[in-house]
């Protein structure tokens, strides 16, 4: 008796398509079963100082501004703020793995990513300032807009990676999302037409233990969420999250191996969320605080410290240097963000359509004379 | 002896159907602009449920036919990155309801990308959806969905109801900067009529006057414009002499060609297979009503499907207007004489 099955019928001509083509990477599926790490291993004395010792500072830094950036919630300067405080390893290692000409598709949650690209910190938090959505150009610094529907920014990257590689660009797209998001379907259509598509993309997920309250225990029952790549067939890897040297090496074999015509992966980055959902939730109802404690322990920042300072890689310099950056920074965000932004209203009608329709003219017009008339008003 | 002529030399007036015009659209698009790019379940090998795709993978290759796995969110959504990288996609959803699973990523994404990003990523996406009943569809393959498009800024919504309009609309529609819902009227898919292709394509959002009248007008679009001209011409039996005004866009609405046929006659039925409450018809009668009141010798009215879910199909037949309930709603408008 024969028994076919589906590779039986890939040798029926047409069968499979071959403008798109499969797999021929010979990257093994399944993660392994501890997550990678590289602080406290050999793997550290080979990993560039330099590259090293800007992690560091952008985790300082980016440290910084999860605050400032909270505090300025409370104050009601931003509409609202998901921190990533103790995900930042995250954060600036997986941007850093970028080159110039990448795309990255982020979260709600992942400003620092953004800022990481290039973007100004201060136009980072355009949209949760509540003035615009995105305050930067999406073109020019290759970063999409905060995307709060989640995974929907998945499809996105998928689309724009096999468009790139149709017109021959070694352009590679990373789109980052949380452990809640792989629950959505459009994470699962997304993966599976990336590995249709073969297409250069790289899918992050930040697993921080919580969907707001929902425990990852609730969400997935999956040995691992990297492990959600073996069904569609392409590569998943398990990695420490707040290891920065380790998520960036990880995301660096990922990204030039999808550049190199290997296809996507799948990484899951264990972290934590130290903090709240955002500024609006109470994480003490549904978490412990030994839970917390626990990962404060394993904090991003100590973890390179405790590692690199008996290397001479972390000094006193480069901690100042850092801490004076950090400062410099919060203190820019602080003075921005002292006054209302002046916003204009005539802007909400400006980019609905290319050339408005007949009716939002008439209602553009109905708008102007309504400030008109305040404006009057305002002027007795 | 003949020889037969090639097919780059097919003359620019031509008779075909419907689905053949929209084929020529595609393959016209195509050929005049490489970033067009085709995609979605069957379009490729199979050329469609349809045909609409008939023979542009031969032709332009599988990467710009492009038959995707079968996901319409992420048929959509995938749209969405190509367009944002430079290409113009042209989506196949290949059924009115089988659009639904995309709609997030239409409503969230796609109709609010350019808002979003200050204009600097408009999406110049096509989504072609068969819509409406009348061909004895099972459930799921007969909704008029045009409402949910409709209700959606940032998303024109164009439906044509002829042979020339399928290629003209679609040709604008894919030249448009912004996304485009293209509804089909799958019941007049293998209508046959002669049109020119060398025509040129209008701007979408223009009504055509397809038939003048003194006594009240007909709006109406996309599969029910045929039933709307079958009651005109059984109107002149009552003495009637109703013209008809096919709307070709919902978004952008026509409102001065609608407001200048309807001050002229002063009575309007509005006409549409979907469901009545919530529909385009209420946006368009209360539209008209404001605008042109005291020329209106008669409320608005409306013909629509009921308020119920698509009928199976031995059934689709009561619920689609119809010559007879569009004729009663026109013997409504004549009291005030």
């Amino acid at each position: 008796m024969t028994v076919l099955d589906h590779r039986h019928l890939a040798a029926v001509p047409g069968w499979l398509p071959g403008a798109t083509g499969h797999r021929s990477d010979p990257a093994p599926l399944l993660p392994d079963a501890s997550p990678l790490r590289v602080l406290g291993t050999s793997a550290l004395e080979k990993t560039d100082p330099e590259l090293l010792r800007e992690l560091y500072r952008r985790l300082v830094v980016g440290r910084r501004y999860n605050q400032q950036a909270t505090t300025l919630t409370k104050q009601g300067r931003l509409a609202v703020y998901p921190a990533s405080t103790g995900q930042e390893a995250c954060q600036v290692a997986a941007a850093m793995a970028l080159r110039e000409q990448d795309w990255l598709f982020p979260s709600y949650r992942d400003t620092l990513a953004v800022v990481a690209r290039g973007v100004d910190p201060l136009e980072a938090l355009t949209l949760l300032r509540g003035s615009a959505h995105t305050g930067y150009d999406p073109r020019a610094s290759r970063t999409a807009p905060l995307c709060t529907p989640l995974a929907t920014q998945a499809p996105h990257a998928v689309g724009l990676a096999h468009a790139a590689r149709l017109a021959g660009d070694p352009v590679v797209a990373l789109t980052m999302l949380g452990d809640g998001g792989t629950s959505e379907g459009d994470f699962h259509e997304a993966l599976n037409f990336a590995a249709v598509l073969n297409a250069p993309v790289v899918f992050l997920v930040q697993n921080n233990g919580y969907a707001i309250s929902v425990p990852l225990t609730q969400q997935s029952a999956a040995p691992s969420l990297a492990h959600k790549a073996v069904g569609y067939g392409i590569p998943g890897r398990l990695v420490d999250g707040n290891d920065a040297p380790a998520v960036h090496a990880v995301l660096t074999e990922a990204v030039e191996r999808a550049r190199n015509g290997g296809g996507p992966t799948l990484v899951e980055a264990l972290t934590y969320r130290v903090e709240a959902h955002t500024n609006a939730d109470d994480a003490t109802r549904y978490r412990d605080e030994d839970e917390v404690a626990a990962w404060r322990e394993h904090d991003p920042i100590q973890l390179m410290e405790r590692h690199l300072r008996p290397l001479g890689l972390i000094d006193d310099e480069l901690v100042q240097q850092a801490a004076d950056e950090a400062e410099a920074l919060a203190a820019r965000m602080r003075a921005e963000f002292h006054a209302d932004a002046e916003l204009d209203p005539m802007s909400l009608f400006a980019h609905v359509y290319a050339e408005p329709t007949p009716q939002l003219r008439e209602q553009a017009a109905q708008l102007a004379a309504e400030l008109a008339a305040e404006a009057e008003v305002h002027d007795r | 002896m003949t020889t037969a002529p090639a097919l780059d030399a097919a003359p620019s007036v031509r008779t075909t159907t419907m689905a053949q015009a929209l084929n020529a659209a595609l393959r016209d698009a195509m050929k005049a602009d490489p970033t067009v790019h085709v995609m979605g379940e069957d379009v490729g090998q199979l050329g469609g449920v349809f045909r609409i795709t008939d023979g542009l993978t031969a032709e332009f290759g599988p990467d710009r036919c492009l038959d995707t796995p079968l996901a319409e969110a992420g048929i959509l959504g995938t749209a969405v990155g190509m367009a944002m990288y430079g290409l113009r996609p042209v989506v196949e959803m290949q059924f009115d309801a089988f659009a639904y699973p995309a709609l997030e990523q239409l409503f969230s994404h796609v109709a609010k990308m350019r808002n979003r990003t200050a204009g600097k990523l408009p999406l110049p996406i096509t989504i072609r959806i068969p819509y409406g009943g009348g061909i004895g569809g099972v459930e799921h393959h007969s909704d008029a969905s045009e409402a949910y498009y409709t209700h959606t800024p940032g998303l024109h919504v164009v439906t044509p109801a002829t042979v020339a309009d399928a290629y003209g609309l679609l040709r604008a529609s894919i030249a448009s900067d912004d996304p485009v819902v293209f509804l089909e009227p799958k019941r007049l898919y293998w209508g046959k009529d002669t049109w020119d292709s060398a025509a040129g394509v209008e701007p979408i959002g223009r009504a055509a006057l397809r038939r003048t009248g003194r006594s009240a007008v007909l709006i109406s679009y996309g599969p029910s414009l045929p039933v709307c001209l079958e009651a005109a011409e059984a109107a002149k039996a009552e003495g009637w002499d109703l013209a008809v005004l096919d709307l070709r866009s919902l978004v952008p609405f026509d409102e001065e060609t609608v407001c200048e046929v309807v001050r002229s006659v002063g009575r309007a039925v509005v006409v549409h297979e979907a469901s009545g409450f919530g529909g385009a018809g209420a946006e368009i009668a209360a539209r008209i009503t404001e605008k042109c009141f005291h020329h209106l010798a008669a409320p608005v009215l409306r013909v629509t499907g009921f308020d119920i879910p698509y009928p199976p199909p031995m059934l689709e037949h009561h619920h689609l207007p119809g010559v007879d309930r569009i004729l009663d709603a026109v013997a409504r408008l004549q009291w005030e004489d």
